[in-house]
């Protein structure tokens, strides 16, 4: 899950990495009579929120009320902007770049630093940017600290200030669970404090249950796909009009894979997981069909999910909720014949191979 | 053949509960040698006629190579770590929704430690006829020489099927786990599969996120000169979304299905562009 800017920093705050003064408003009745200059930045979601518009900057209190009420009400690269940061003006001497991540392939928390900030690391050439991976059993050290102080050509004071700020933010992503925190720009003002610009943190969802006080919906998904997370469905929204229903996470994308090959367009992804229960199969049902398909596509290799169960499943959910959009299945695996026997009994299209299952789908929507 | 075999003694930690008793069930039926099960507090207890004990320290007496491991996702780090120092060679995790921070330093113990580790959330390894450590439905096998690994579940039991649905048969199946870290990973297995005598054509069923099916390509390219058959789904993701599988998600433009079938072919290794295809594919 991604974490908007000031819950970042609310972290950072946390372990003791300098950030901004500063405070967060939902609604312009909340702002507070501050310091001026002060930056109003636009809580979404999204890069590139400076360039969207998505920053203002306010010399007053009436300029601060104008400029919220502006960005509150407006959209940011497509986001509705719900919340903003207000915070103090730094002076700004120097930008530079620094973050934590996972690295998939040596398999352990990688340090990812360089002396151009402020600007997407994606665009800083390779000789700009230094990697130091910690062995996750070895953990942190200060030699790490003089390592990366020395490329961001950083002595003295600074590089007194900057060994707490890497070693802290180490333990912030150990013990908040991150699989990023990153602080771009990390900036030096024109008075030598190293700060904490703005902040990128994602916590991985699978260690959530450590962190109860980080659960909240997930700011990037729709109303229907954090309804069906608490319900411990994958569930994700698309664009197209058949809905679908499959049993593991690698065939229910190869089934949107093979759906889009043929022009058909998906309206969703669900996984049913492997449950061998009537009422899941029937709760899967009711998630899509809010989704407003045209055409629903139930594809179940049978294993754990007994083939029957789910077939059952599809004629209860049917009478339930009263279907009338058609319904193509593909059963396939444990008690395949039983279940295609129950939905050819109640008058569903049932195959027991993918391809007749999506040809079938195709000449339903005239894509063939 | 490659990691275990019909003399391979097996332990399941969890084997009281729900998924483990289950499947060390289906596995006996495999014909795996389930020597030992280790639940905390169900000691003393019996689950298909195989004694449970405390710890894996006590099962130490009837030397066991591999533990299966099915506990919740909380307790993966422990019952791991509690494998790894008492010597167990291979280890494999069932588990789901293991954070991956604890999978990291499983890893970097298990690799200190020389073991051999599969998952997390991977359906396990299958040798047909001779063992099977995990969740794969026994009937979809036959014993052939057709290697596969993949980093799925429910869609290796299909391409599975559809190998041996056409006469083809199996020689190892490795599901290697849908998480972004985890222990074997297709660079480690096609070094394997192509040194294993048994095998003589390989099936990768590669997804979206991370750098492994290239990896392996490059090394395919190098080395491999067995036929090699691959699949890629997730090429409809939408980027920034994840499928289900933690490990499958398109992160600023890296670990596309575009980039791994460009990959594959540049390996001249034959691009399936529907499961169902794989079997014509192999002749």
């Amino acid at each position: 899950m991604n974490l908007y800017e000031y819950m970042g920093k609310e972290i950072f705050k946390k372990y003791s990495i300098p950030v901004p003064d500063g405070y967060k408003i939902d609604r312009v009745t909340d702002l507070k009579q501050y310091e001026f200059p002060v930056a109003v930045k636009s809580q979404v979601l999204s890069g590139k929120r400076g360039k969207a518009g998505g920053i203002k900057f306010a010399k007053s209190g009436d300029e601060l009320k104008q400029e919220s009420e502006e960005l509150l009400s407006s959209k940011i690269n497509g986001l509705q902007v719900e919340a903003l940061l207000i915070e103090k003006m730094l002076n700004i001497k120097k930008e530079l770049y620094l973050s934590i991540t996972l690295d998939r392939s040596s398999k352990a928390p990688i340090i990812i630093m360089s002396t151009e900030g402020g600007m997407d690391i994606e665009s800083v050439p390779e000789d700009k940017i230094h990697k130091i991976v910690v062995d996750p059993l070895i953990g942190y050290s200060d030699y790490i600290s003089r390592e990366a102080a020395e490329f961001l050509e950083l002595s003295g004071d600074l590089k007194k200030q900057f060994s707490p700020i890497l070693s802290n933010l180490y333990n912030a992503f150990m013990g908040e669970d991150a699989l990023l925190m990153e602080i771009n720009p990390l900036i030096i003002d024109k008075t030598d404090n190293i700060i904490a610009g703005d902040s990128k943190v994602t916590i991985d969802d699978n260690a959530l249950f450590r962190h109860k006080n980080l659960i909240i919906d997930d700011p990037e998904k729709t109303a229907l796909e954090n309804e069906a997370s608490s319900k411990s469905f994958t569930f994700i929204e698309m664009g197209g009009h058949i809905g679908v229903i499959a049993n593991g996470a690698g065939l229910t994308m190869a089934t949107l894979d093979a759906l889009t090959l043929h022009k058909l367009e998906p309206r969703n992804f669900l996984d049913l997981g492997g449950t061998d229960n009537i009422e899941i199969v029937e709760e899967a049902f009711s998630f899509v069909l809010r989704a407003k398909p045209e055409i629903l596509f139930v594809n179940i290799f049978g294993g754990v999910t007994k083939a029957d169960t789910v077939a059952n499943g599809i004629v209860s959910s049917k009478k339930k909720f009263n279907i009338k959009e058609p319904i193509v299945v593909r059963l396939s695996g444990i008690h395949e014949e039983e279940g295609r026997k129950i939905l050819m009994d109640n008058g569903i299209k049932a195959f027991s191979d993918m391809n007749s299952a999506i040809s079938e789908l195709a000449k339903m929507k005239g894509v063939e | 053949m490659v990691v275990v075999n019909g003399n391979t003694k097996v332990i399941v930690q969890g084997m009281t509960g729900h998924q483990g008793a289950f499947h060390s069930g289906e596995m006996i039926k495999f014909g795996t040698k389930v020597i030992a099960g280790v639940s905390p507090g169900k000691s003393g207890t019996k689950v298909h006629g195989v004694d449970i004990y405390e710890t894996v320290y006590d099962t130490l007496d009837m030397h066991p190579d591999a533990s299966m491991i099915s506990v919740p996702a909380p307790f993966i780090k422990d019952a791991a770590m509690e494998a790894i120092d008492n010597g167990i060679k291979l280890i494999y995790i069932l588990t789901e929704h293991v954070p991956v921070q604890d999978t990291m330093e499983i890893v970097a113990e298990a690799r200190r430690k020389n073991v051999f580790m599969i998952g997390p959330n991977s359906p396990g390894i299958t040798v047909p006829g001779e063992c099977k450590i995990g969740i794969m439905p026994n009937h979809i096998f036959r014993k052939g020489d057709i290697a596969i690994a993949s980093r799925s579940g429910t869609l290796t039991y299909e391409i599975v099927k559809a190998v041996t649905d056409a006469g083809f048969g199996e020689s190892t199946v490795i599901g290697l786990g849908g998480d972004p870290i985890i222990g074997t990973t297709f660079s480690d297995v096609i070094k394997i599969y192509n040194e294993d005598p048994a095998t003589k054509k390989i099936i990768l069923v590669g997804e979206i996120g991370g750098s492994e099916e290239e990896k392996a390509a490059a090394y395919i390219k190098e080395h491999v000169k067995k036929p090699v058959v691959g699949y890629i789904t997730g090429r409809s993701a939408p980027p920034g979304k994840k499928m289900g599988h933690a490990g499958a998600i398109i992160e600023k433009g890296t670990g596309t299905a575009d980039s791994k079938i460009k990959a594959f072919e540049s390996a001249g290794i034959k691009v399936a562009d529907y499961p169902d295809d794989i079997p014509k594919m192999l002749k």
